[in-house]
């Protein structure tokens, strides 16, 4: 099995020039970009299977001695390829503010509290069907001074690799129905609405777990269809 | 050999966000004490071949050092094998955040020579990832050796417009460290490519 990586996937994702978000004002590349073929350094990538991720890696509420603060959550997915079949056994790793909306990252200065009990980063693999499974709290609005009175989704970062370096991505995941999506620019660069929706997990009664925490779905869509090479005619 | 696909069950991939400013304790969790699964020690101990050091600084489009990038790097092994294709104990991958300097090392053994497309051999280069804030999506970029003869027949470099592919080229220093910067914009501005 190979697989090809159609460029048309790519309008999917935002423009680095998106001046909305200050920050790419001056991080943007103003040249065009070159089309590069894909020779093997394209389609390798690193593989990862279980190496560095220990057993509860992806509960985030098990990591200090006592627990967080803040509404329980369970994210849970599938991580596929375009044509909708499972990424197994590829790495999942996420990272987020707590409760009140604060990183424990040294340079995050929001005024809100710290939790001792919470550090907000998490790993795990997923396995032969595609699934991962997080168990966190639900992280908390916060504000950036990108313009007046901005304030982010509540939002939980998450990054991939699947099969090669041309599936590498780091999005982010939102909840449903956030007041704050229409203020983002970060969560409004990406320009199709459908593409957008993408990135806003669903609320799930089936993965809520009665008494104990409220469940999330969000499925995740990585570069890479299947390839299916067809014999030469036969010449005899 | 032709390629095929069924167009009719296509999925939208999910888009890129950018990494943000607060990724180190997760991604680059040293200071904070956090498993680390790659780092910039890309050589391990017992693989043969040519140690090499690359460093440099990344700028943003007023020539300010930008001190919240991730940097991964993927490459080949000594004998342009690639992890999955059956070398031992080398993964090729390595992961780095700069200093609030912006800058940024990795220490990894130099990458042999690999098929290209169309028959044509490709110089030994690094793939390289920049990741910041304020980038949305993933710049893809390379890093060739100023003192591989090969990159004169490289047929990537030789997409890229004369006057812009010395910023692909890593220039060894007389101390042996190979030093290329990444200016994410302006005059000196780093040849990305869209992969
Ligand atoms: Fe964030």
């Amino acid at each position: 099995m190979s697989l090809i990586y159609p460029p048309q996937s790519l309008q999917a994702h935002p423009l680095n020039a998106s001046p909305e978000y200050k920050s790419t004002l001056k991080r943007a590349p103003s040249q065009p970009l070159i089309l590069l073929p894909h020779t093997l350094s394209e389609t390798t990538g690193p593989v990862f299977g279980h190496v560095g991720v220990a057993e509860g890696d992806s509960d985030l509420t098990r990591q200090h001695e006592g627990e967080p603060l803040g509404e329980r959550i369970i994210v849970t997915g599938r991580v596929l390829d375009e044509d909708g079949r499972p990424v197994p056994h590829t790495l999942v790793e996420i990272w987020q503010a707590n409760a009140a909306g604060r990183y424990v990252h040294v340079r995050d200065q929001h005024p809100a509290p710290l939790d001792p009990n919470f550090t907000g980063a998490g790993r795990a693999v997923t396995d032969a069907d595609g699934r991962y499974r997080f168990v966190t709290v639900k992280p908390g609005a916060y504000p950036w001074r990108n313009h007046h009175n901005a304030w982010r989704p509540a939002h939980i970062h998450f990054s991939l690799f699947g099969a090669s370096f041309l599936s590498r991505v780091i999005t982010q995941m939102y909840f449903p129905g956030d007041p704050l999506f229409k203020y983002d620019p970060i969560f409004q660069s990406v320009t199709d609405e459908k593409a957008r929706d993408r990135l806003v997990s669903r609320f799930d009664i089936d993965t809520t777990e009665p008494e104990w925490a409220l469940g999330y779905q969000f499925d995740i869509v990585l570069r890479g269809r299947n390839a299916t090479p067809l014999e030469e005619p036969h010449d005899h | 050999m032709t390629i095929e696909t069924k167009a009719e069950t296509t999925l939208g991939i999910t888009p890129s966000q950018t990494i943000g400013p607060f990724f180190a304790y997760a991604l680059t969790p040293r200071a904070y004490g956090g498993p680390e699964l790659a780092t910039e020690q890309v050589a391990t101990d017992g693989i043969a071949g040519e140690r090499i050091r690359v460093e440099g600084t990344v700028y943003d489009g007023d020539g300010l050092p930008v001190g919240d990038a991730m940097i991964e790097i993927w490459q080949a092994d000594p004998q342009g094998r690639f992890h999955a294709s059956g070398n031992a104990g080398f993964t090729g991958f390595g992961r780095a955040e700069t200093t609030s300097e912006g800058r940024y090392f990795f220490e990894t053994v130099r990458p042999g020579g690999l098929p290209g497309p169309g028959g044509a051999r490709q110089a030994p280069h690094l793939t390289v990832s920049v990741f910041a804030r304020g980038v949305l999506v993933r710049l893809a970029t390379r890093i060739y050796f100023s003192d591989e003869a090969a990159n004169d027949g490289d047929p990537v470099l030789a997409l890229v417009p004369a006057g812009r592919r010395d910023t692909l080229i890593a220039q060894r220093g007389g101390d042996g460290v190979f030093r290329f910067d990444i200016c994410l914009q302006g005059e000196s501005e780093t040849v990305f490519f869209e992969a």
